[in-house]
C-alpha cells in the first residue's frame, strides 16, 4: 500500500431503494409512445431505461429497455427495438440527453416506415409510463484505502453498486461515476479511475459488474 | 411465523441490512393497517405474515379491523366482482347498507396511526376521519376494466388519499391523488413455498397416482373459467400426440360456488377416458400443492383473465419452466423466451409446451432466469421494503431523496 493509497476522504457506501410511481399515461401507439416520451418526467425515462436492468439483473448484458422491449415484442417493431436497444446509454451524461436521442431515433423510424403508426397495442398491453422514486441512504460500509474499498465492494448490495455506478453519473449528473470520482481525487489514482471510467456498466449483469470492478482494484494493489 | 434473520440464507444480508436502514427511517411513526378479516383471503394472509416482521424490524405496525355483518358482507362481494368488470347486480339499497355499516365503523374504530393503510373497498369510507396523518389506499383488486356504478361510487373516496396502490399499472385508473405499484410478494418459508423433502413429494404423488417417469404438466388453480381448463386439456391433448405425458389440474372450489362446481363437471367430462390427466380437488392444503408444483415438469397458468396470478411465482421459485397467459400480472414476472414462455391461444400455449419438452436445457436455463427474477423481485422481503418506501414517500414530493 502506498501512501498515496491512504485516505483523504474516506469513500463512504451508499444505498439507492427505489419505489415505482404510476403517471396514469398510457400509449397505444407508437406515434402516442412518441408524444409521451417528449412529456413525461425525466424519472419516467430513467426508470424506463434502466428499470429492466434492475429487475433482471441476472439477464444482461444488453439488456433492452422497456421502450424496446414493447416496441418489439408487443407492435412487432423489430428493426425501431433493435436500435432503441443498442443505443449507447452510457454516452449520454444527462436524462435530458438521452431523452432526447430516444426522440430522435423513434421519430427517424416513423418517418422512414410510416405504416408502424398504424399498429395498436392490444388492451392491458399498452405501454405504461412509472417514473422512479429514489431513496439514497448511508450504508455501514466506508473505505480509506483500496484494501477496505475492495473488501466493501464485496459485501455491499447490488442496489449500492447500481447507485454509485449509474444512478449518480446519470441522474444526478455527477458526469462520472462515484467510484472512479473517488479514486482520482482522494485516492490520486488516475489511472485506476480511468480504467473504471471506462468500463461500459450497461453490458454487465450487476452482479459482473461487481466481479469486474473488484478484478480491476485486485490488479492494482 | 418465520423470523427475519431466517431470510437472510435466501436473499443475503445486505437485503436485510436495506430493510433495517429503512425501518430507523420510520421509528416514531405508528402504521396502522386497517381491512376486514384477521383470517381468510389474500389481504389477511399478507398481513399476518408482514406485521410481525415489520414489527420485527422496528417499525411500530399495528393491525384493526372494520366489523360488517352478512349484509355489508354481501355488498363487498359484489363490488369486488364488480370491480373485476363481472355482471353484479346492485342497487341503491346495496349502497345504503355499505354507508351505514361504513358510518357505525367510522364511529367505532379507533384512528391513532400516523401512517394509515386500508386494504381494499371495504373500510374505505373510514377517509373521513382523516385528519393531518398520511391516508393510503391499498387496491389489491383488479380494477382495470371495473363496472363504472362502483367505481364512481368507491373513486369520490379514493381522491381524499394520499395515495393509492395498485398490484400492476393496467390496474391502474385515473386519479387525482398519487398512484404507486407495488405488487404481491411470496414468502419463501411459507408451507407453499418452502423446500421440501424427496420423500414428501413422493408420497403425495402416490397418494394421487401420479407416475413419477413421465413429465407431468400441472396447472394449479381453481376451477374457473377465466382460469381456462378446458383450454389447458386441450392444449394438452395436442402436445400428447407427440410427447407422452401427463397433466394436473389441481385446485379448489367452494361448495357454495354453483358455477366452480359446473365448471369442474365440464372438466371432468373433458378428461374423461384419460388416465394420464389428474383432477385433484385440493382446497386449502398448501403442503400438496408445493409437492405437486416441485414435481412438475411445467407448470401452466393458461388464465383467460388473470389478477396478479401468484402462481406464476411460487412455480418459477421452485425453478420449474412456466407456460403462462399474457394477461393480469403475469408478463411482470415473465418476460417472454427470458424467464418463461407466454401464450395467447390454446395452440401457442400446446407449442411452448412442445418447445419445453423436447428442449430441457432451455426450459431449465428459463427456469433459472425465472427463480432469480422472483428472488430480486417477488418475495416478502421486497414487499416489506415498498411498504416502507411508500409510508417514507409521503413525506416527500421529489424524486431523488436523501435520508
Amino acid at each position: 500500500m502506498t501512501q498515496a493509497d491512504q485516505n483523504k476522504q474516506p469513500f463512504k457506501f451508499y444505498t439507492r431503494l427505489n419505489i415505482s410511481e404510476l403517471t396514469g399515461l398510457r400509449a397505444s401507439t407508437l406515434t402516442q409512445l412518441l408524444s409521451l416520451i417528449k412529456e413525461v418526467p425525466g424519472s419516467c425515462i430513467y426508470h424506463h431505461t434502466h428499470r429492466f436492468l434492475q429487475l433482471h439483473q441476472y439477464l444482461s448484458p444488453e439488456p433492452p429497455n422497456d421502450f424496446a422491449y414493447w416496441v418489439t415484442e408487443v407492435l412487432g417493431e423489430d428493426e425501431l427495438g433493435e436500435k432503441l436497444a443498442s443505443i449507447d446509454t452510457i454516452q449520454y451524461s444527462t436524462i435530458r440527453s438521452l431523452r432526447e436521442k430516444i426522440i430522435k431515433t423513434t421519430s427517424e423510424y416513423l418517418k422512414k416506415n410510416s405504416l408502424a403508426k398504424f399498429k395498436f397495442a392490444h388492451e392491458g398491453e399498452e405501454f405504461y409510463f412509472i417514473k422512479s422514486l429514489s431513496f439514497i441512504l448511508p450504508s455501514k460500509y466506508s473505505a480509506n484505502n483500496l484494501a477496505e474499498f475492495k473488501g466493501a465492494l464485496e459485501k455491499v448490495t447490488l442496489d449500492s453498486i447500481y447507485f454509485h455506478v449509474f444512478e449518480s453519473r446519470l441522474r444526478l449528473e455527477k458526469g462520472t461515476n462515484d467510484f472512479s470520482f473517488w479514486i482520482e481525487t482522494s485516492l490520486g489514482n488516475k489511472a485506476l479511475a480511468d480504467k473504471i471510467a471506462r468500463l461500459d456498466p450497461y453490458t454487465y449483469t450487476l452482479e459482473d459488474l461487481r466481479k469486474a470492478l473488484i478484478k480491476i482494484v485486485e490488479q492494482e494493489q | 411465523m418465520a423470523r427475519i434473520e431466517e431470510y437472510v440464507p435466501i436473499v443475503g444480508q445486505a437485503i436485510i441490512d436495506d430493510l433495517r436502514l429503512l425501518a430507523e427511517r420510520l421509528k416514531g411513526k405508528v402504521v396502522q393497517h386497517i381491512n376486514s378479516t384477521s383470517v381468510g383471503g389474500g389481504v389477511a394472509e399478507i398481513l399476518n405474515c408482514m406485521v410481525p416482521l415489520l414489527r420485527e424490524l422496528g417499525v411500530d405496525t399495528r393491525w384493526d379491523l372494520i366489523k360488517g355483518g352478512d349484509q355489508f358482507f354481501e355488498v363487498t362481494k359484489k363490488f369486488h366482482n364488480a370491480l373485476h368488470g363481472r355482471k353484479a347486480e346492485i342497487n341503491e339499497k346495496d349502497f345504503n347498507i355499505f354507508m351505514e355499516t361504513s358510518q357505525r365503523n367510522i364511529e367505532e374504530v379507533n384512528i391513532y396511526g400516523d401512517i394509515v393503510f386500508i386494504h381494499d373497498p371495504q373500510p374505505i369510507v373510514l377517509i373521513k376521519k382523516k385528519k393531518e396523518n398520511k391516508w393510503i389506499w391499498r387496491c389489491h383488486v383488479d380494477i382495470s376494466n371495473p363496472s363504472q356504478k362502483v367505481w364512481q361510487f368507491l373513486k369520490k373516496f379514493v381522491d381524499k388519499y394520499d395515495a393509492a396502490v395498485f398490484s400492476a399499472p393496467t390496474f391502474s385508473q385515473k386519479l387525482s391523488v398519487r398512484q404507486f405499484l407495488i405488487s404481491p410478494s411470496i414468502d419463501p418459508l411459507s408451507e407453499k413455498n418452502k423446500e421440501l423433502p424427496r420423500e414428501t413429494v413422493e408420497i403425495v404423488l402416490k397418494k394421487y397416482g401420479i407416475q413419477k417417469n413421465k413429465p407431468i404438466i400441472t396447472q394449479i388453480s381453481r376451477f374457473d373459467r377465466l382460469k381456462d381448463p378446458l383450454g389447458v386439456i386441450t392444449a394438452y391433448r395436442q402436445v400428447k400426440k407427440y410427447i407422452d405425458c401427463q397433466l394436473i389440474l389441481a385446485g379448489g372450489t367452494a361448495t357454495d360456488d354453483p358455477e366452480g362446481l359446473e365448471v369442474l363437471e365440464e372438466v371432468k367430462e373433458k378428461a374423461k377416458g384419460d388416465a394420464d390427466i389428474h383432477i385433484l380437488l385440493l382446497p386449502h392444503n398448501d403442503m400438496e400443492v408445493n409437492a405437486l408444483q416441485s414435481a412438475s415438469t411445467i407448470i401452466m397458468q393458461k388464465s383467460l383473465k388473470e389478477g396478479f396470478g401468484l402462481t406464476v411465482a411460487e412455480a418459477l421459485w421452485k425453478a420449474k419452466p412456466v407456460v403462462a397467459s399474457n394477461v393480469g400480472g403475469i408478463p411482470l414476472q415473465i418476460k417472454h423466451k427470458y424467464s418463461g414462455l407466454l401464450c395467447r391461444s390454446v395452440e401457442g400455449a400446446a407449442f411452448a409446451l412442445k418447445q419445453f419438452l423436447n428442449s430441457p436445457s432451455y426450459a431449465k436455463k428459463l427456469a433459472a432466469n425465472g427463480k432469480e427474477h422472483i428472488r430480486n423481485n417477488y418475495l416478502i422481503t421486497r414487499h416489506l421494503r415498498d411498504y416502507m418506501l411508500l409510508s417514507l414517500a409521503l413525506y416527500h414530493n421529489e424524486d431523488v431523496v436523501s435520508l
